[in-house]
């Protein structure tokens, strides 16, 4: 079991717990979120070196490093690991954002052990979610990845933490219900009849035996439960006043990775298990999530509360993820992945940078604010660059992918138009491709509200720019963002190895 | 005259009818305590001679039967115990009167 | 073609941006400025070697034996493969007019570099805050231009048209503690956002069709019926087809698909050109730094929207319906900002004003280009004009920067008179006047003249209207140029604090562009840059052939218009008189409209601020706080109430529990017995 290097995903975690639990003061507690958080971070960029290695090599196989360990076998529950692109990109962003979360929580009170434990153990999750593939020890993992959140809102967050606190974790927990009948459902019917049933994605993709009757019945379920996660409109309501309420590091872990949660799940199981369903219900939730990105961008527009500005702009960003994955063609999915990439990367960048701002001035009102450029240069730069991949600037990473998901899904509306099957897609392109210009007026509001302009409060010239432990936390993921968005032909190729025709065969996708 | 399991049966339900009579209507603690094991003995009663009389050759039925009475004193012991605290607590065994458990 | 000199020609101010902006602030302000005025000069020195090698050495990539020039691709990695057919490559293509922007672009920005080494210090020499900041922003400038103007394919010129937006966004900003700087460089970022949104559309139905991103296979593309196949995929010249004919989807609401991607593509070079209605954030973008303005604002980023349609001409000239709508933007545009420009005050806005209007000029002369008159003479026109405009344009604005920096101020009814005080920028200022009015044989007076026969060509009434713009250029210019150094005289309360002239390094920038003002004209642009490489004209290029080819019925008629013209503005306002303030008041409304730039920037406020923000984003806003946020509250309210209203069967009254208890017993008896029976 442990000759598979992919459980050492879980168990680099599950020791960085053991050895929080031992800590007897705050430097030693860093020393193990750091240490630990820069091991994964180090293996997972050593997964993807051989991974790519391996994928040259000309292995075609959908999922490498497979294994399956067998827990419970009336049930057929297994512990069954592989990775393929996607998750490779997913791991990759998991470990950067705990690092970079990390050393944002480096002044974390009180409790500080404990909010470490409570990180970690979320983080483990994540890290399980994503090297499962099968779907029942998913689940659990997703599972583990949520409660955590309530208590690192609920106990150290700002605001009105209780209620928000309370909001995210009921409305995931319902979230997690549609699923978890969706997945019971996909159990029910994995194997043709008289075969042993399967909790195995890789197997029940290849059986194909959920009829389309019941696709009809479980897609839904699925692609609501994980677009719950996803911020899909109207269910995103958690989004902001979670993110709002969390602190630094959660706020990150949560918009960086968890929401990613949802967008792979979607992919993964929903799209990737019942593609028919998908291609026949996909213009409910294509209206849905088009709502989405609009909607989050217009609401972005007239927040007055920085994490609000963001978590709107995650509603956004996050609808295009889903929007495009839902458009069924290779380039558009590619897209989708780079997005969740480009946002978690991103979106962690700004949260870090609100959290050091709000812990500096002690508002996030923007009103309250104005003229940080001239008395913290460093973390309004950095703000600015964020914004800039925000708004989709070349050379940074949202540009690759909102231009990868437009010209993808536009390529499937032409396509749906021509042959016509209605415009649909068509209009909610171009719908979504309206988001470039609002999100640069959001972006650029905050810029010239907070940033720039004379000094609003002269309280706050005294306040200091950011400290080496904040500045190591942004310079890490400006770094990343930089380096999706200048060669991004590197994290797409990672990607379209996913693509394969093996799995494509599957779904009959061009 | 043949002595066949309605005779048996018939005081039992009567006997139990009486135990629930009396555990709704009686505010007495205690008399409700009575009036349960009212029940408990005329379901032992049934058990005996359903055994009695379907499963002449086993032995089931006896042993419920004990094992209830057992039990039943366990709980009364446990019954009353409860009940001595509660008028050690409030000077009264009036099951009106003891309603802290709810919501 | 050796790869090593264009590479460094992207690299050199790539690197400088990063080495400026990462270590800037750690260098004393002279070595920064030193450093990218040395890069910036590097680059000069290179991309001139690219571009007259490419005009002049005859290699047989360049130009065929028959004359003709060719496309160059010097080198074009993958950058992002989408799909098979659609990859966006990173390149350098060197053509006609990719090889004369790099004689534009460096020009300009070498003469900004160093003239900003004076310019950004006070009158102690103190340099200003961000002075390396500056210099940063403006490599990455010079970076992003060249970046698109050698683009090899449509998205990679998106690239870096959206970088130079950025690098716009922050020069105009660069004063970022002054609200107005940071809402004009706000406007400018969005409205041009909003123009790309429709060039990104546009890019998409091309791509579409064609299943090539590459300048290379989309404008060789038949023209005339005739495929130039050798080096059209044969599925992009079938898509191109099939955008016309039969194509399941050719026509939309009325128009051909082809001509709506032309036309968002279009819409691009309007947000970035500035043609009416997205040339709101030009005027503003003066809040910028003067030399920003005359290098991003007057003679480069602004023309990137020309030098698109002139990239994509053969395509254009397939959907003609596309150039029309080119003409009548552009007509129009010409004429609302030279209207404009008359009557504004502060001689950034005039000079802005003035930019739009020529650039207008630029768009009119592709628009009315065609093959069949004078081997599109319209093209080269264009081209012509937005080489010299670029010249003189910059030099007016580093004049007016000058004036500004010794006076202290937009506003020239603070300057009036200056013409002794400062004579160095008095003549190169005049030389510029006299270029942009088109007096031969200044700069202008040649391109402006190509294009008035270009549009002489096309249409009279083009013509008659262009002509009259010509006029109106002339005269605001005058206007301007009597207003800042005539009128009456300069009143100086303090001898030691009179305005003079600047130091060299202001006023070398200033001698150069005059001077390249008054011979760029001769420069014999329809041997080098023509619309399919061909030379217009037989026989060989000498320093007249300008001369020689120009129509003098149409350069005669134009002249005059200039001359007459000057010779109003003259009376006017050389000296102070009465006129102008009864010319404002014989046409009170006009002046008024013309004066607030016929309310253009009103509406956009209404629209924005009243339509967008107050019926758009406030009702979302509020409707996921209130019903979407209601409805999930209001779903924890009703499950809270719903128990609280069963919670009383938990009395505490046992004997209660036992009714219950047994009601459902008897109930569920009940069922089964009828069940049974």
């Amino acid at each position: 079991m442990f000759s598979n290097i992919l459980i050492y995903f879980v168990v680099i975690p599950l020791l960085m717990l053991a050895g929080l639990a031992i800590c007897r003061n705050i430097r030693q507690i860093r020393a193990v979120a750091v240490t630990g958080s820069l091991a994964l971070t180090a293996l997972s960029v050593w997964l993807l070196l051989d991974y790519l290695a391996l994928r040259a090599a000309g292995e075609t196989a959908p999922m490498l490093y497979t294994g399956t360990w067998t827990w419970f076998a009336p049930l057929h529950i297994n512990l069954a690991v592989g990775v393929d692109g996607i998750s490779i990109a997913m791991l990759i962003l998991s470990s950067i954002i705990l690092l970079t979360g990390s050393f944002a929580s480096w002044k974390i009170e009180p409790h500080t052990k404990d909010f470490f434990l409570w990180l970690i153990l979320l983080s483990t999750g994540v890290f399980g979610f994503f090297i499962s593939i099968d779907l029942f020890t998913m689940f659990m993992f997703y599972e583990v990845a949520l409660i955590p959140m309530y208590l690192l809102i609920g106990v150290w967050g700002s605001g009105n933490k209780n209620y928000s606190a309370m909001k995210l974790t009921l409305m995931l927990m319902g979230g997690s219900a549609f699923l978890m009948l969706g997945l019971i459902g996909i159990y029910y019917h994995s194997a043709p009849a008289g075969q042993p049933l399967t909790w195995n994605l890789l197997q029940i993709a290849q059986n194909a035996s959920i009829s389309e009757g019941w696709q009809y019945f479980l897609f839904p379920m699925t692609f609501v439960g994980f677009g719950v996660l996803g911020a899909m409109f109207p269910f995103h309501t958690w989004s902001p006043d979670g993110h709002a309420s969390a602190p630094t590091a959660v706020s990150m872990l949560h918009a960086g990775v968890l929401m990613k949660l949802g967008g792979y799940g979607c992919f993964r199981v929903a799209i990737y298990l019942m593609p028919q369903a998908a291609e026949e219900l996909a213009w409910i939730f294509l209206i849905l999530t088009g709502i989405s990105v609009v909607y989050g961008a217009f609401s972005a527009c007239v927040q007055t509360d920085l994490k609000y500005i963001n978590a709107y702009s995650s509603v956004s960003h996050c609808g295009l993820v889903l929007f495009a994955i839902l458009m069924l063609n290779t380039t558009a999915m590619t897209g989708a992945i780079m997005q969740m990439l480009s946002h978690g990367l991103m979106t962690a960048l700004f949260f870090a940078l609100i959290g050091m701002i709000y812990g500096r001035t002690h508002t996030r009102d923007i009103r309250l604010m104005g003229g940080l450029m001239k008395i913290m240069p460093f973390l309004a730069v950095c703000y600015v660059i964020a914004g800039m991949a925000s708004l989709g600037l070349p050379g940074l990473s949202g540009f690759v992918a909102e231009m990868t998901i437009f010209v993808g899904s536009f390529k499937a509306g032409m396509a749906d138009y021509l042959a016509g099957e209605g415009s649909l897609r068509l209009v909610f392109t171009i719908i979504a491709c309206c988001s470039i210009v609002i999100t640069a007026v959001y972006i650029l509001r905050v810029v010239g509200k907070l940033l720039l302009g004379p000094v609003y409060d002269e309280h706050h010239l005294t306040l200091t720019d950011a400290t080496w432990w904040e500045r190591t936390s942004t310079v890490v993921l400006i770094i990343c963002v930089a380096a999706i968005g200048c060669f991004p032909n590197f994290f797409e190729s990672l990607i379209k190895f996913t693509f394969s025709p093996s799995i494509f065969a599957v779904i009959g996708m061009n | 005259m043949d002595i066949t399991v309605i005779y048996y049966l018939v005081p039992s339900l009567i006997m139990f009818c009486c135990g629930v009579y009396g555990f709704v209507t009686r505010k007495n603690m205690i008399a409700m305590l009575i009036s349960l094991e009212l029940m408990l003995n005329s379901v032992d009663i049934n058990f005996v001679v359903f055994n009695r009389y379907l499963f002449p050759g086993q032995l089931e039925g006896m042993f419920f039967t004990l094992f209830a009475i057992a039990i039943a004193a366990a709980e009364t012991a446990l019954a009353i115990a409860i009940i001595i605290n509660i008028f050690r607590a409030s000077k009264n065994i009036d099951v009106t009167d003891v309603t802290k458990m709810k919501f | 073609m050796d790869i090593t000199l264009p590479l460094l020609i992207l690299v050199i101010p790539l690197f400088m941006f990063l080495l400026l902006g990462l270590c800037g602030m750690k260098m004393s302000h002279r070595l920064a400025g030193t450093l990218g005025t040395l890069g910036m000069g590097t680059v000069l020195v290179l991309s001139y070697i690219t571009a007259l090698t490419y005009f002049y050495s005859g290699a047989p990539e360049f130009i065929t034996q028959a004359g003709e020039r060719l496309q160059y691709t010097v080198f074009n990695v993958t950058w992002l493969q989408f799909t098979d057919s659609l990859v966006i490559r990173l390149g350098f293509l060197l053509d006609p007019i990719s090889a004369m922007m790099l004689i534009v672009i460096p020009t300009i920005s070498f003469m900004v570099h160093l003239y900003s080494l004076g310019y950004m210090r006070d009158h102690h020499g103190v340099y200003e805050h961000g002075f390396q900041r500056f210099y940063a922003f403006l490599s990455l400038f010079s970076f992003s231009m060249l970046g698109l103007v050698v683009a090899t394919n449509i998205f990679q010129m998106y690239i870096f048209w959206e970088l130079v937006g950025a690098s716009s966004y922050l020069l105009i900003g660069f004063y970022y503690k002054k609200p107005s700087a940071v809402s004009a460089s706000k406007k400018a970022f969005i409205v041009t956002r909003f123009a790309d949104l429709g060039f990104l559309i546009g890019i998409l139905i091309l791509s579409f069709y064609t299943g090539t991103f590459n300048f290379a296979d989309l404008t060789s593309a038949p023209v005339d019926g005739i495929a130039n196949v050798s080096q059209v995929s044969l599925t992009t010249a079938e898509g191109i087809k099939a955008m016309f004919t039969n194509s399941p989807a050719p026509m939309f609401m009325g128009a051909s698909v082809m001509t709506w991607a032309l036309v968002l593509i279009f819409m691009g070079g309007m947000g970035k050109s500035a043609m009416m209605p997205l040339h709101i954030w030009l005027p503003d973008a003066m809040e910028g730094p003067t030399p920003v303005s005359a290098l991003i604002h007057a003679a480069t980023m602004v023309v990137a929207g020309v030098y698109l349609v002139a990239r994509l001409f053969p395509l254009y000239l397939m959907e003609t319906a596309a150039l029309d709508i080119i003409v009548v933007v552009g007509a129009l545009t010409a004429f609302y900002a030279a209207m404009v420009a008359c009557t504004q005050i502060d001689i950034k806005r005039v000079l802005a004003f003035s930019t739009i209007s020529q650039i207008a000029f630029m768009m009119v002369s592709l628009g009315v280009a065609r093959p069949e008159f004078h081997h599109g003479l319209g093209y080269m026109a264009g081209m012509f004009h937005l080489f010299t405009h670029a010249m003189f344009k910059a030099l007016l604005f580093l004049c007016a920067g000058a004036l500004i920096h010794a006076i202290g101020s937009n506003d020239y009814t603070a300057m009036h008179g200056l013409r002794k005080y400062m004579p160095i920028t008095h003549i190169t200022f005049l030389i510029g006047c006299l270029a942009i009015a088109g007096i031969i044989p200044f700069a202008g007076f040649f391109s402006k003249d190509e294009i008035l026969t270009a549009c002489f060509g096309h249409s009279i009434v083009w013509y008659i209207w262009m002509s009259l713009v010509a006029g109106l250029t002339a005269f605001y210019m005058f206007r301007l140029y009597y207003l800042i150094f005539w009128w009456k005289e300069h009143k100086v309360h303090d001898p030691h604090h009179a305005p003079h002239d600047q130091p060299w390094t202001m006023t070398l920038p200033l001698v150069i562009l005059a001077a390249i003002s008054c011979v760029a004209g001769f420069v014999p642009f329809g041997f080098l840059v023509t619309w399919n490489g061909k030379p217009m004209f037989e026989g060989h290029a000498s320093f007249f052939t300008n001369l020689e080819h120009l129509d003098w019925s149409v350069a005669g008629i134009s002249l005059a218009v200039a001359i007459i013209a000057i010779l109003i503005a003259t009376a006017m306002y050389k000296k102070e008189n009465p006129l102008p303030e009864k010319m404002r008041n014989a046409l009170p409304r006009l002046w008024d409209w013309c004066y607030h730039r016929f309310y253009w920037d009103e509406l956009y406020q209404f629209i924005t601020h009243k339509i967008i923000f107050g019926c758009i984003c406030k009702p979302i806003a509020w409707f996921d706080r209130h019903i979407i946020d209601g409805a999930m509250d209001g779903l924890a309210y009703v499950t809270n109430k719903a128990s609280v209203a069963i919670k009383g069967f938990q009395s505490g009254k046992i004997q209660m529990y036992v009714w219950f208890y047994l009601a459902g017993a008897l109930l569920l008896g009940a069922i089964t017995v009828i069940c049974l029976i």
